[in-house]
């Protein structure tokens, strides 16, 4: 019998998923030929429950469903980043859909859909859950990225990433079968027992280095992230934002989960090599970008890099400066994004960088909000982004990863350059022909409200966030 | 601990009075004229509550006063911790009193993009006057790297045709230089603990920091360099000239007046005062450079077809002189330099506004375009003529104070620094009188200068100060040094032990 807690600690994702599947009833009902806000109504009522949710469920720690989640301060640390981010995604969305005439109702649904995968990945603690739940959050962003189904860009990102996406869950679900004929278990803290207790067996090696391939590739971290620049290309830009920090922030909770929670052998130079790769390619590949959208492919590419310096640098500061990372990421990207999708118009027609030239002038403010999200990218003061790269590298200096450091501030240094470089057209450039600039609907305005307001609070006051997250790392650690 | 008297509060209000200024700035109407007026009323009330510190100040003093020390984040430890010293003090008084005199001469030169201007320019204020107040290394880095955006987008949206390439190049710089000093800021926060000046010196001083041996030529250099490409010391200077001919009027002046000494002030207060014994086992090359910087940077400036950039290159040498003042450790020569930072904060940027008004009327800096000016405009001539002067270094005004604090200083260290250097002030004069001469004196070669109208009372508004400025500096020099003085004595303390150490006395 199944206690009725249980079904507390897995709060959010049954609002979610019963929401995304209101959304999928009324969907029909609805004229097809008339706007679908009334859907992203309810996706909006969801997210907005989910997170009321959140918070409820933070008052039931503990583990359900034998063993296999667990609410910590860990789990509801990433169920807030991947909710919060959700409902941003749904406002950014709201006009964006009409603008660009895609009229599909399962879009919202699918956004809900994915979150359930997302949120339970942060709060499983069996290998096998965990694969279901990165099955279900990829199976959604797979069909996300191919909702400007007008355009053959969008068509071939979506199957791209779909073949190439089920590719690395098979290998994440090898690593599991290995991992578990190594220690005979599938549940994180009974791995942990057992690879504590004896020196781990070459098997165990092979199957957290098979699991990172799979993590490896959610995240888009070097060398996985071949497909990121034409992905993100070709998807919508809320989507892109989406996808590029919930799913995300939640792999890398997996990834702190198997690494850390379960005392998994043999990681150090995996991550080590891969936050340098990552870092170096993803800042020399977004030097010569002209696309907006690649470039901020290539730029996650980097951002996920500096991520990983934290994992490298030390269990316990290590996992609370990621953490703080991953929310910070979250919440510059989703808005950086935002303001993408805004002035794409029409069929996303404006996304290179020719069409920035002078928007400072024409829209002064979406421009200014524009370049606080790029600053706080570059790792500026008085953003979020100064603060995670801050966290990051004083952890990997504590944890005398000096040589990381130094390839890692290199790098934040390069990086600074092709944000510039958009800076530079939106304020320093005359206007080329005429690129419309839309009227800022209400529901864009408050989603760059929220993670405008969230950027600049995690860059004046970072203390409480990182003293949550630390209190979450010796929870994942206990 | 801590009482919320004016006293301690007053750091604060004089910081962030401009940026209060520059948020009621956003709301205002896009309407020139009020927001002109608004930003100069702003930054002449942040002028006059400045006024405060100097007339408040322990004279004969050392150690931080008007000291505020509030926690501010607690992971990791950082505080928001203010206090100035003598050296400070005065950088402090310099930006107040140069910033009124920016909104000033930025009236009519600037007429698109008003708002924005006069909010940048406000913000960059803010952030000119945190970084010399602030005590703890974070916050100075906050404050340091928040200069950088204001500055950048004042080149690169007011400048002139290669403005963006100037500013690009200017920020590129300077970021890529501080991103090594954050290396050194956090190894010492990982090793001590603190963010905290004193505390960390203390550590430092103390030798109870483990890895100090091998890691402090690191961190020496991880601060140098960061201040080196800001002062800038030769061979990091080549981003000065572009942003400086690039710029619009009020960010040269501010950009030579003020930010410039972010890097001496930055040299003296952190790799002096944190490293003394890497100072000094570094200061023959470091002077090295400041006197090749003093003497390639004026003989550049003698060259120089371009007024703006004969201004810039003179910059560069003048600032070789304040290094090497500093790097000469002694008493003389340290209360020289300090001096010297303020001297060329008046001088230079009053030049930089004669040049830009002189730009207004012709839109060119082309000397060669000029000649015989002194005819049409003999007020700004002498205007023109006392400036050039008081930067020449003439005795009762302050340049002649300052440049003989750092020869004397320099001669003491070692002879042969104090006679290169002495050149450095033969050199000075020749390319501004030099200059001087093709610009105003002999025959009116082009019709258009005949009717160049003279300063206009809002000019002369701008540049009375400076001239006041100059002269008293230069005639009652001790008003200024008293404060510097106990400052300067303090900073030197470690490295006059260590030298009665290696001289055995």
């Amino acid at each position: 019998m199944i206690p009725g807690v249980d079904y507390i600690r897995v709060l959010p994702e049954l609002v979610l998923a019963i929401f995304g599947i209101i959304v999928m009833i009324v969907d029909p009902l609805l004229d097809p030929r008339k706007n679908q806000k009334p859907l992203g109504g309810i996706g909006l009522a969801g997210a907005i429950l989910a997170i009321v949710a959140t918070f409820f469920q933070a008052q039931y720690p503990g583990t359900a469903f034998y063993g296999m989640v667990r609410v910590d301060a860990f789990s509801i640390f990433f169920h807030l980043v991947v909710t919060v981010v959700v409902l941003l995604v749904i406002l950014t969305s709201y006009e964006y859909m009409d603008v660009q005439r895609i009229r599909a109702g399962e879009y919202y649904g699918l956004v809900l859909m994915g979150a359930v995968g997302m949120a339970l990945m942060s709060s499983a603690v069996e290998l096998v859950l965990i694969f279901i739940a990165l099955e279900i959050s990829s199976i959604a962003t797979y069909i996300l990225v191919g909702f400007r189904f007008r355009d053959a860009a969008s068509t071939e990102a979506s199957l791209k990433y779909f073949l190439l996406g089920s590719f690395a869950t098979a290998f994440f679900l090898y690593g599991v079968a290995l991992m578990f004929g190594a220690t005979g278990s599938t549940s994180i803290y009974t791995i942990a027992e057992v690879l504590r207790a004896a020196h781990p067996s070459t098997l165990a090696y092979v199957a957290v280095a098979l699991m990172f391939v799979g993590i490896g590739f959610k995240v888009a971290v070097s060398p996985f992230h071949v497909w990121t620049p034409d992905v993100y290309e070709g998807a919508p830009a809320p989507v892109v934002g989406y996808m590029s920090t919930a799913p995300k922030a939640a792999a890398f909770a997996v990834l702190l989960r198997i690494l850390f929670g379960a005392a998994s052998p043999g990681w150090f130079w995996l991550i080590w090599v891969s936050a340098a790769l990552s870092m170096t390619i993803g800042n020399i590949g977004a030097l010569v970008q002209n696309n907006v959208k690649r470039l901020l492919a290539y730029s996650s590419i980097a951002h996920a890099g500096y991520l990983l310096v934290a994992f490298a640098a030390a269990p316990q500061i290590g996992i609370s400066a990621s953490m703080f990372y991953a929310a910070a990421y979250a919440a510059m990207n989703v808005g950086a994004f935002a303001v993408v999708s805004h002035f794409a118009n029409i069929g996303e027609r404006y996304v290179t960088l020719d069409d920035y030239h002078g928007l400072g002038r024409r829209s002064p403010v979406l421009a200014a909000i524009l370049t606080i999200f790029l600053l706080s990218l570059i790792g500026i003061p008085v953003t979020g982004g100064f603060f995670a790269k801050f966290y990051v590298f004083s952890a990997a200096l504590k944890a005398n990863l000096v040589g990381l450091t130094i390839i890692g501030l290199i790098n934040s240094a390069i990086g600074a350059y092709y944000y510039l470089r958009i800076i530079v057209v939106m304020y320093m450039r005359e206007e080329r022909g005429v690129v419309p600039v839309m009227r800022i609907p209400p529901a864009l305005a408050t989603a760059l409200a929220i993670s405008l307001i969230a950027t600049i609070y995690l860059g004046v006051l970072p203390g409480q966030i990182l003293e949550y997250a630390s209190k979450s790392a010796s929870a994942l650690l206990r | 601990m801590t009482t919320y008297s004016l006293d301690s509060a007053i750091l604060t209000v004089v910081t962030f009075i401009p940026l209060v200024g520059a948020i009621f700035l956003l709301f205002f109407p896009r309407r020139p004229r009020e927001i002109r007026g608004f930003a100069l009323l702003v930054s002449v009330v942040d002028f006059v509550v400045s006024l405060h510190l100097p007339w408040h100040f322990e004279r004969g003093q050392s150690g931080f006063q008007f000291d505020l020390n509030v926690p501010w984040i607690s992971t990791p430890n950082i505080h928001y911790h203010l206090g100035i010293d003598g050296i400070s003090m005065w950088l402090v008084l310099l930006t107040t009193f140069l910033t009124p005199l920016c909104v000033l001469i930025s009236w009519k030169s600037v007429h698109e993009r008003v708002k924005e201007f006069f909010i940048l320019l406000l913000v960059l204020e803010t952030a000119l006057l945190g970084v010399f107040v602030a005590l703890d290394l974070f916050l100075f880095y906050f404050f340091w790297e928040g200069t950088l955006i204001p500055m950048a987008l004042l080149i690169g949206m007011y400048g002139h045709e290669r403005r963006v390439y100037a500013a690009v190049k200017f920020f590129l710089y300077t970021m890529i230089a501080s991103v090594f000093m954050l290396g050194a800021i956090i190894w010492l926060y990982a090793n001590t603990g603190s963010f905290d000046f004193t505390t960390i010196q203390a550590a430092l001083h103390g030798g109870q920091v483990s890895g100090l041996a091998g890691a402090s030529i690191w961190l020496f250099l991880g601060f140098f360099i960061a201040f080196a490409v800001k002062v800038p010391l030769f061979p990091f200077h080549t981003w000065l000239p572009d942003a400086h001919v690039e710029a619009p009027t009020a960010g040269s002046v501010l950009l030579a007046g003020v930010l410039l000494k972010m890097g001496t002030y930055g040299l003296l207060r952190f790799n002096v005062g944190l490293f003394p014994e890497e100072a000094r086992r570094n200061a023959p090359w470091i002077i090295a450079l400041a006197i090749i910087g003093i003497i390639y940077g004026a003989l550049v400036a003698m060259v120089q077809p371009n007024l703006k950039k004969l201004v810039a290159y003179s910059s560069i040498s003048h600032l070789g002189f304040v290094v090497l003042g500093i790097f000469s450790f002694t008493q003389m020569g340290v209360d020289g330099a300090v001096y010297q930072m303020l001297n060329h904060g008046v001088s230079t940027g009053a030049l930089f506004m004669l040049v830009g008004i002189l730009y207004e009327r012709r839109h060119t800096f082309e000397i060669s375009e000029f000649g015989g000016l002194a005819t049409p405009m003999p007020v700004y001539s002498t205007f023109f003529m006392f400036i050039m002067l008081s930067s020449v270094g003439l005795p009762l005004l302050n340049g002649f104070v300052g440049e003989f604090l750092i020869l004397s200083g320099a001669f003491q260290a070692k002879a042969l620094y104090g006679i290169l250097a002495a050149t450095g002030v033969i050199w000075s004069a020749c390319y501004l009188l030099w200059m001087y001469q093709r610009v105003f004196f002999g025959e009116i070669k082009q019709d258009t200068n005949r009717s160049l109208p003279d300063l206009s009372t809002r000019e002369k508004v701008a540049l009375w100060p400076t001239a006041v400025a100059a002269l008293a500096m230069g005639v009652v020099p001790l008003l200024w040094l008293n404060p510097i003085e106990p400052a300067v004595r303090q900073v030197l303390a470690p490295m006059s032990q260590m030298m009665s150490q290696v001289m055995g006395r």
